[in-house]
């Protein structure tokens, strides 16, 4: 905006704005019902959906999958489906504080004159994108399982199998997902790298036998896992022992 | 700028008119109803003309408002209204919550929840009015930016209305962790592991916040304190601000409205 138009914008608005009508009691009339209605919406929010309070919090436990309030849910969708871990600050830093940058700077690097938005296409396009990304992110992100799932191709002789073995395979999976496994072991792209070994070809390095007994007696630091139902404990060891 | 005179009033016939006020009707002594306004209206002169404040009062209240404002200029009042919500359900929460890790935070919001009258539902409006905020300042943004009224002479208020946002993020992920239930720790142990990988500032700011390198007794009164004092005053503060340069700069008009060609001729008919 140059000088021209500035002095212009100005002079257009004082002339608007003498049409006008006083703040008082018109505008504050309007705020007045609005307020009335996010009263009533937080009154019968709070009514109908309560106030629950989770178990007690534990720092020892393990498997308690941690889900942030709504409207975190878009940057926790980012971090789900990143997982190369060198990329991850990029997805949980990088992203937000870029939207962050561009959002401070806008009227620094937007500077034309004009404000109707179907005349600015570019910023009305860009701004309904986001909104868009934003709340698919968001919907995702709340019908999505923990950031902890295993996300990996599925064996063609498991899928081959179908029926027991396959249902076995996807159980395990889950058990494996919520026990921690991946906080030492790699599965794939999943997990961390260290301090246990990678697990991703765990099955063309061990026998089904020696993967279930180092679940009951493994090595220190890591837990034994004899104490899982029987059920869980056949699933984790089916599904070890297919990733070949 | 000549101005036409203003028309006199048409002629009503005497019984129609309203019949002037009169000093100390009935026998000559004031009412109780024109001693009480006698009253205020000294009280506030008084203060008035210690303070000078009627003037900022009328220039808040009386400055006009451009023609074709919608519904959508409440949101950002609203979104006011909301934080007043959280202020006034926050002070009574505050009233019974104490920021112990060891047991008394969850034993103290248990009670709130469970024992104390109307605790459930006054705990209920404090977390949902703060979704209820949020969704109407992404609203009010909203409309600020498709209307294009965060350019020249906005372009500062758009910017504290940023800190605003983010304040108001800081201030939901630092409540988020009081209740103390596994939900809260857990998710504010990812948060702030999240916080400890970002470049340069990162791992201070999630030591800073965990007060310590492990999460630890301190966190949670450190979340407490953030929570409690240091982002609701600033907050405030800068609500103030941005309500003050809303004033000065003026309500913006919507993008469609046209100043008209003339204006100086429609002025007198206004």
């Amino acid at each position: 905006m140059n000088q021209r138009e500035k002095e212009e914008y100005l002079r257009d608005y004082s002339i608007l704005k003498a049409q006008g009508k006083p703040f008082f009691p018109y505008a504050v009339a309007k705020d007045g019902a609005m307020a009335c209605v996010v009263m009533v919406v937080i009154i019968a929010m709070s009514l109908v959906l309560g106030a629950e309070l989770g178990p007690k919090a534990n720092p020892t436990t393990t498997t308690y999958v941690p889900r942030p309030e709504w409207y975190f849910f878009f940057l926790f969708e980012v971090l789900r489906v990143v997982k190369p871990p060198s990329l991850v600050p990029l997805a949980t830093i990088g992203v937000p504080t870029l939207g962050m940058i561009l959002l401070f700077l806008l009227p620094f690097y937007d500077r034309s004159p004009e404000r109707r938005p179907e005349r600015r296409p570019i910023a009305t396009i860009t701004g309904i994108a986001v909104i868009g990304a934003m709340a698919f992110l968001t919907y995702s992100g709340a019908n999505a399982g923990s950031p902890t799932a295993i996300e990996l191709k599925t064996p063609q002789t498991v899928l081959n199998a179908g029926g027991q073995t396959l249902a076995e395979y996807e159980a395990g999976k889950k058990v494996v997902a919520q026990s921690g496994c991946l906080a030492c072991h790699k599965i794939g792209e999943n997990g961390n790298d260290g301090p246990g070994p990678q697990l991703t070809n765990i099955g063309a390095r061990l026998e089904r036998q020696g993967i279930a007994r180092t679940l009951v007696n493994p090595t220190a630091p890591m837990p034994s896992f004899k104490n899982l139902p029987p059920k869980k404990f056949n699933a984790v060891v089916a599904f070890l022992t297919q990733l070949k | 700028m000549p101005r036409l005179p203003k028309l006199p009033a048409p002629p009503l016939p005497a019984a129609l008119q309203a019949p002037p006020p009169r000093p100390g009707e009935g026998n000559g002594k004031a009412g109780p109803l024109e001693q009480g306004k006698q009253a205020g209206i000294t009280v506030v002169d008084w203060v008035d003309e210690r303070t000078s404040l009627s003037g900022a009062g009328r220039w808040l209240l009386f400055r006009k408002v451009p023609k074709g404002t919608n519904w959508f200029y409440t949101l950002g009042s609203a979104t006011m209204f909301a934080f007043l919500s959280q202020a006034v359900t926050g002070v009574f929460l505050a009233m019974y919550y104490r920021p112990d890790p060891a047991g008394g935070a969850y034993e103290s919001i248990r009670h709130v929840t469970n024992e104390v009258f109307l605790g459930q539902f006054v705990r209920g409006m404090h977390k949902w009015g703060s979704s209820v905020m949020v969704i109407l300042i992404f609203l009010h943004m909203g409309r600020t930016f498709f209307f294009g009224a965060y350019k020249y002479p906005r372009e500062l208020n758009w910017v504290i209305g940023v800190v605003l946002l983010i304040l108001t993020m800081v201030m939901s992920f630092t409540g988020y962790l009081l209740p103390f239930d596994q939900r809260a720790y857990w998710a504010t142990i990812v948060g702030v592991n999240i916080n400890g990988t970002g470049p340069l500032v990162g791992p201070y700011l999630s030591d800073f916040l965990r007060g310590g390198g492990e999460f630890g007794a301190t966190t949670l009164s450190r979340f407490y304190a953030i929570h409690m004092l240091l982002i609701p005053g600033l907050l405030a503060a800068l609500i103030g601000f941005h309500l003050y340069l809303v004033a000065k700069l003026g309500t913006t008009a919507p993008p469609w409205s046209k100043a008209k060609e003339r204006p100086e001729l429609l002025e007198a008919e206004v």
